[in-house]
């Protein structure tokens, strides 16, 4: 528990200087329709002062219409016609807040069963899941379908909000039981960090503020969680990748005003446009351009702020290498030990996003950083049960089709060979999605490699394995075993 | 002459922490930047003709100094296309004029004037004009055959904004089906859609106005000077500071009085008003910014008021 609350020295904890270094941290709330979802969105926004005047305003009157003695906060966070008018919430939400150490970006997901295709997509980018249950009803089908997403998309850090204590006396022992009971649940769903927390969003109880109610729980409040919870990327990789979205070529066209400060260029200035998606890269280093395999050195760094000599995960810069081969759109940069090897066929856990069924035989297009490729779904080798009970793990089952909200196990031939990581060690380039070719429609989302969620029955001590070692293995060598009919058996990586 | 390599590595690189496996995280600024210019690079990359929509006010500055970023050292590779309503203020269209010259970009112009002259367009009984710009964007977007088009909008501005994604597929009429979007995942966005359809692009979907002012003290980025406090003859009217101007002229029983005051957006000079205001620098601007008990919208824009769902409306039919 201790690591979700150290402060680290350096940097995050610290207050925003002149030169900006707020960091920026993003999460994404879930939990069960009744569970107060809104109210403590709404709660956090509230109690960090951004809800503005005009804005309360609107809420109360609002509140006042509906016969409420008071402001309903959920209402700050409702946004669609359809949604008042349904007094739900159909789609992802983004809301802003900040405090002087960070800004946060919180992904508000839906809590229907039917949206969880809105709690992949919010979860696809958090750094953090909001997960609230209701301290009456304690751990419940949804929080564990929520929990399995969650480590699914390998979201670094899971905080559980067990709201509505105050409708528990602000009773220590139900807190306990049910911190207790998710604590074993993640820990089963291979999730690296979770912690608890007793709260009050309709009365603010332990949200912004540290409540006199709870004096047995000497944790951090929500928000002050979110300030010091450890943001160094962790589920970015160490080495580096690069996928090279654009290629700059001036071709000596004249500089605008504005550049009168920019490092003056070349007439056949050339530089490989694109965002440092993991570890980092350095002028003077070696590396290999993927998928054709060619090494290069990287010669300098540019930005119009002026030339670099390394950039970081998160940075977008242009590359100038030393070598005149066609490099392009398409291509990934990649350090040159354990570079990830370019596969034609990847096995992957796909959600669906679709209201259209995903069968074997499929054609759809694989978009993967910056490349997009044609693919036929070779095989489908089960599907998640997410109904499993308390106490148990989700199984993969056999199916012979993925539907809406549906996530299966599947195998991927592709038209052209992709660089693909394992999405247990990059979460930019082990991801993918998959998009329909005729109308464009987005699909699924897809995470290359073997699951975080095992398969086979679960072994009592085991389905944590936390990625036992797949390290720099070509995360999907083809194989010609475990082909279309074998079902539940995840294939493991090569 | 190739750019030099021995510079002092700028506040972007990391301390050097030998042995760290995971480097640190960007600055807020600097992350919201590299986002922005990754969206812009991904849509020049994979669109056949963007077009970036651009009137001069802030967040449509910022835009363009953005993509003047994400290109260098080449140039912003698309135009620039403002809607104007024929109610702008001069300020802005002699600013919008210079910073194309500027930041080196190319500009076209679509008039809603022009369409109230021949006849394609009637004046509206309140005169404004906002509701107008629907269809000179939409012909201006079909004529040029372009497939993407930048928008400045942000999601913090409105609450039916906060559930637009950065690619936001419309249709041959230009409509927003807030029921029927994507799902947008990690940092993959799908930019495919079929003949007649296009997509608005919104790079700066995840900054808030603090962010825009925040960026523009950083970088020193000029902007109209309306932006500032200024004197101007005001009066209050439903309790909003309006200028006098030839399409916002005193009504009967107005007292007009000099203020000093500021402009937060700078949009149609008919549903725009100021704020009380002594901020002159970006600083000051900031510190009322962030001390200010408005939103940036409710204060001074007059057409969003006109019903709870207003933005939700008019983003449906094709209104950014």
């Amino acid at each position: 528990m201790a690591t979700t609350t150290t402060g680290r020295a350096g940097h995050g904890a610290g207050a925003r200087t002149a030169s900006g270094r707020r960091t920026l941290l993003r999460l994404a709330t879930a939990g069960s329709v009744d569970d107060g979802k809104s109210t403590l969105v709404g709660r956090l926004l509230f109690d960090t002062d951004s809800v503005l005047a005009d804005t309360l305003d609107h809420v109360e009157l609002v509140s006042r219409r509906k016969g409420l003695d008071r402001a309903d906060l959920a209402l700050l966070t409702d946004g669609l016609r359809a949604e008042r008018e349904q007094g739900i919430t159909i789609d992802v939400a983004y809301r802003y807040f900040h405090t002087p150490a960070r800004k946060f970006i919180l992904a508000d997901c839906p809590g229907h069963v039917q949206y969880t295709r809105n709690t992949v997509t919010g979860s696809s980018t958090a750094d953090v899941i909001v997960l609230l249950v209701d301290a009456r009803k304690g751990v419940v089908e949804q929080t564990r379908r929520h929990l399995a997403v969650a480590s699914l998309l390998r979201v670094p850090h899971v905080v559980l909000v067990v709201n509505k204590i105050d409708l528990v006396d602000f009773a220590e022992d139900v807190f306990t039981a049910v911190a207790t009971d998710f604590a074993r649940l993640a820990l089963s769903l291979g999730v690296a960090d979770s912690h608890a927390i007793p709260v009050s969003a309709t009365e603010g109880d332990n949200v912004v503020t540290r409540s006199t109610r709870t004096p047995w729980y000497d944790g951090p409040t929500v928000l002050s969680y979110l300030e010091t919870v450890d943001d160094t990327p962790v589920a970015v990789g160490a080495d580096l990748r690069f996928p090279v979205q654009y290629v700059i070529r001036p071709q000596s066209a004249a500089l605008a005003p504005w550049a009168s400060a920019a490092p003056a260029v070349d007439g056949d200035y050339r530089g490989y446009a694109g965002k440092v998606e993991s570890g980092r890269v350095r002028v003077g280093a070696e590396v290999v351009v993927l998928p054709r395999g060619s090494h290069a050195t990287v010669t300098a760094i540019d930005t119009p702020d002026g030339p670099l000599e390394v950039a970081v995960a998160g940075q977008s810069v242009t590359l100038r290498l030393d070598t005149d081969v066609d490099v392009s759109r398409g291509d990934v940069l990649a350090a040159t030990d354990a570079p990830p090897a370019p596969v034609r066929e990847i096995t992957a856990t796909v959600c669906w996003l679709a209201e259209r069924e995903l069968t074997v035989g499929a054609r759809v297009l694989v978009q993967h950083g910056t490349s997009l490729t044609k693919a036929v779904v070779r095989s489908l080798d089960g599907s998640l049960d997410l109904t499993y009970g308390a106490g148990g793990t989700p199984t993969w089952q056999p199916a012979a089709r993925l539907g809406l909200n549906d996530i299966g196990r599947l195998r991927l031939a592709l038209a052209n060979p992709l660089p693909v990581d394992s999405y247990r060690e990059h979460r930019t380039t082990g991801a993918f999605i998959l998009v329909d070719e005729a109308d464009g429609w987005t699909l699924g989302a897809g995470m290359v490699g073997s699951s975080a969620i095992p398969s086979g029955p679960a072994t009592p001590s085991g389905p944590a394995t936390p990625a036992p070692a797949t390290s720099a293995a070509p995360v999907d060598a083809p194989s010609a075993a475990g082909g279309a009919g074998t079902h539940s058996a995840e294939r493991s990586p090569a | 002459m190739s750019a030099p390599t021995t510079t002092a590595v700028p506040a972007t690189s990391e301390p050097a922490t030998p042995g760290a496996l995971a480097p640190p995280p960007l600055s807020e600024l600097q992350a919201l930047e590299s986002e922005s210019v990754h969206i812009f690079r991904e849509v020049a990359a994979t669109f056949r003709s963007p077009v970036m929509l651009f009137s001069g006010g802030k967040d449509s500055v910022v835009m363009l100094h953005l993509a003047a970023k994400a290109f260098w050292p080449a140039p912003v590779p698309f135009t620039l296309l403002h809607v104007d309503t024929g109610h702008n203020f001069p300020e802005v269209l002699e600013y919008r004029d210079w910073a194309t010259g500027f930041y080196g970009a190319r500009l076209e112009v679509a008039s809603v004037q022009d369409y109230l002259d021949d006849g394609r367009l009637r004046e509206r009984p309140d005169g404004q004009r906002n509701p107008l710009q629907t269809v000179p964007l939409l012909d201006a977007i079909t004529e040029g055959r372009h497939d993407a088009v930048f928008g400045g909008g942000r999601r913090d501005e409105e609450r039916a904004r906060a559930k637009e994604r950065v690619y936001s597929l419309r249709d041959e009429f230009g409509q927003w089906d807030p029921r029927n979007q994507r799902p947008e995942l990690w940092s993959l966005y799908n930019g495919r859609h079929l003949p007649g359809e296009h997509v608005r692009v919104f790079p700066l979907s995840n900054w808030t106005e603090l962010d825009v002012w925040d960026y523009i003290e950083a970088e020193g980025i000029a902007l109209p000077t309306i932006y500032y406090a200024h004197q101007r003859e005001v009066v209050l009217r439903d309790d909003m500071w309006v200028a006098v101007t030839p399409v916002t002229p005193v009504r009967d029983g107005e007292q007009v009085e000099q203020r000093s005051v500021r402009y937060r957006t700078v949009g149609d000079m008919s549903c725009t008003a100021a704020v009380l205001s002594s901020a002159t620098t970006v600083a000051e601007v900031i510190t009322e910014v962030g001390l200010s008990s408005l939103t940036e919208r409710g204060a001074t824009r007059a057409d969003d008021r006109m019903s709870e769902a207003a933005m939700e409306d008019r983003k449906r039919e094709g209104y950014f």
